[in-house]
């Protein structure tokens, strides 16, 4: 078993904050495709990430407000999963909500250490 | 055979002999019957003395121990038959043997009883600190005195310690047995923990003794010794372990002087490393490499094989810093922080590191403080005598305590032959 | 203390082709910069990603590579715990990716299962 990131990009709800019932409906979809993931082994880790952020860039050090990228190139979350190789890394991502709200999922493989 | 009267000649054999009747007896009698086997054993041990001293040493001590061991066993079988009757059904051993259970003392059973109490007695449900107690007890055969040395304590102490720990290991029923296939590498996991904390005991310990901590370390080695043996738990990461104490002690000798005071790594003798068990390391540390696991014992014992270079140079400390990068990574330590530092001041020098090092933070820690006072030395040395100075204050042992004494005063005069 | 996620970005470069040496100094400096936060017991889990990777967009759409039509791409992250977000971009500045012309975007995480 190789260990992959899935990196969840674009869509529009999955971060949104408000109590809204549409929100919570998000929100039970993300959590039942995980738990889903969780209970067959799959789940190694994830987390979801705030959209507000700062950036830090080039040798100056320049710091900014605010994620860089906007619309679908913004991350809002990842996870790790347990996988055999890429194809099924890909095949378990189907199940993620975020492709219903026309955002992406990118499956990058995590480099073993040595 | 030496010359040996038969109080040391005894003191000997209970060193080496009395861990191997006792494992025997403690596998055929089950954890829950710790204690008969312990009194057997002593009992034999104590005939041993009784008799030795009017009629003389035996022609083949060994042998004479085993056969007594034996003799008192069928006898206390015989005389509490409800016991050797729970036995016989524990074990399932047939019903005609009851008047017969057969003490094996076979090289073979004794090595198999001895590896199976390993993983018995290194278990998690009973405290670190009463592992190595019990590993020193009954796998060493250390004297309870010895123990409570070992751990600065008194006796009482240690007697109260043991007794609970074996009365856990009653109370959960503990199998004595190798793990199965499935169990093994978590099991594992604990019992080089354990080892690895009884050489530490050794290797760091603040008694004075400077033959006891030796003691201590060469028993860890050997319990570690008992795993390599063995076909099922030879694996990769017990040869590291085994590796990283083969490297930290070929420099046991060169580590104190002759009042035990602590000698520090850049003022050792290097010529009184012991260049047999670097090899030794080195054997084990190839034989670590299988595998694809990087385990923190791999890195140690790596890490522990930079130091037993004698080339002072940045590559091997860029090696050493490297090692203990992907160590903090594993899991943190203050101590390895504070070694990932030092390391990094001989790589890109002391100066770079002092921004470093202030940012671990760790006030409560002498060694912090003390490595404050050594980056800056020669740099701002008012700085450094202050650093140590604060070092002083949080030490608490006396070597800890006359180390930077002689720091001090070294500075001091320093800064007064420059003035 | 908080958990951030520091993601590094930097622009494609097609050109990028650095010798095995330039390879090893630069691990080594990644190396000795996680090392520095590390040894203030800081970090909490980091992975560096595999330059191969695919990418998922809706209705089973599968795309080779891990940038497309991202203008930047993830070369790993790290979760480190900080005080705030400022001592979060404390931890930043000395990334190695910032003498390369990338940057990194500091996020706070939103732990998942409350």
């Amino acid at each position: 078993m190789k260990k992959f990131v899935l990196v969840f990009r674009g869509g529009d709800t999955h971060i949104s904050t408000a109590h809204s019932q549409a929100a919570m409906d998000v929100i039970q979809t993300w959590n039942n495709w995980m738990q889903g993931l969780a209970e067959k082994g799959i789940l190694a880790g994830g987390d979801a990430l705030q959209v507000s952020g700062k950036n830090v860039k080039g040798s100056k050090k320049v710091v900014s407000d605010g994620p860089y990228a906007v619309g679908n190139e913004m991350v809002g979350g990842y996870l790790i999963v347990n996988a055999k190789d890429i194809n099924d890394a890909v095949e378990i991502s189907k199940g993620c909500p975020i492709l219903n709200e026309e955002g992406s999922v990118e499956v990058r493989q995590v480099q073993e250490r040595n | 055979m030496v010359n040996l009267n038969e109080k040391e000649l005894i003191a000997q054999l209970f060193k080496t002999e009395y861990r191997k009747i006792i494992s025997v007896l403690c596998k055929l009698f089950g954890i829950l019957h710790i204690e008969i086997a312990e009194d057997i054993t002593n009992d034999t041990f104590v005939l041993a003395s009784e008799t030795w001293g009017l009629n003389g040493i035996p022609e083949n001590p060994t042998a004479w121990l085993y056969t007594v061991a034996k003799n008192k066993t069928k006898d206390y079988l015989k005389r509490h038959k409800t016991f050797s009757e729970k036995i016989v059904v524990d074990f399932k051993l047939d019903h005609n043997q009851t008047e017969e259970i057969e003490v094996d003392l076979s090289h073979k059973n004794i090595t198999d009883s001895q590896l199976q109490m390993i993983f018995a007695i290194c278990n998690p449900i009973i405290p670190a600190e009463a592992q190595i107690g019990l590993a020193l007890r009954i796998l060493c055969g250390f004297g309870i005195d010895e123990i409570a040395e070992a751990f600065l304590t008194n006796k009482e102490t240690i007697n109260k310690r043991l007794f609970r720990a074996k009365e856990k290991l009653r109370e959960e029923n503990i199998k004595i047995e190798l793990p199965t296939e499935n169990d093994l590498n978590k099991r594992l996991e604990s019992v080089l923990t354990t080892l690895y904390l009884l050489f530490n005991e050794g290797y760091h310990s603040s008694t004075q003794n400077t033959h006891l901590r030796k003691e201590l370390c060469l028993e860890a080695m050997r319990l570690n010794y008992f795993l390599i043996e063995n076909k099922t738990t030879n694996l990769p990461i017990v040869n590291a372990l085994m590796a990283l104490m083969c490297f930290h002690s070929s420099r046991f000798e060169a580590r104190t002087n002759q009042i035990g005071e602590p000698i520090l790594y850049d003022q050792q003798d290097k010529n009184l490393w012991n260049e047999e068990l670097i090899t030794k390391g080195n054997f084990y540390l190839i034989k670590s490499a299988q595998g694809n696991e990087l385990s923190k014992y791999h890195l140690e014992a790596n890490i522990a094989y930079w130091h037993c270079s004698k080339i002072e140079n940045p590559y091997k400390w860029n090696n050493i810093l490297q090692a203990y990068n992907q160590l903090l990574l594993i899991e943190y330590s203050p101590i390895t922080a504070l070694n990932r530092t030092y390391a990094l001041a001989q790589v890109k020098g002391k100066k770079a590191s002092i921004k470093e090092a202030e940012k671990l933070n760790l006030i409560d820690n002498h060694f912090y403080f003390s490595l404050l006072g050594y980056l800056h030395t020669d740099i701002d040395n008012a700085k450094a005598i202050f650093y140590f100075e604060m070092a002083l204050l949080k030490a608490k042992t006396k070597n800890d305590k006359s180390i930077l004494n002689k720091k001090l005063s070294d500075l001091n005069a320093k800064i007064t032959a420059n003035s | 203390m908080k958990e951030f996620m520091m993601i590094f970005k930097s622009e494609i470069n097609e050109s990028f082709g650095p010798t095995p040496e330039q390879m090893q100094g630069n691990i080594q400096q990644w190396m000795d910069w996680f090392g520095g936060i590390a040894a203030q017991g800081k970090i909490v889990n980091a992975n560096r990603l595999s330059f191969e990777g695919k990418t998922l967009k809706p209705n089973n759409v599968i795309v080779d590579g891990p940038y497309a039509e991202v203008k930047e791409i993830i070369g790993g992250y790290v979760i480190v715990k900080a005080a705030n977000i400022d001592e979060a971009m404390k931890l930043a500045e000395g990334c190695p990716i910032l003498n390369h012309g990338g940057h990194v975007e500091v996020r706070s995480i939103i732990a998942m299962n409350g």
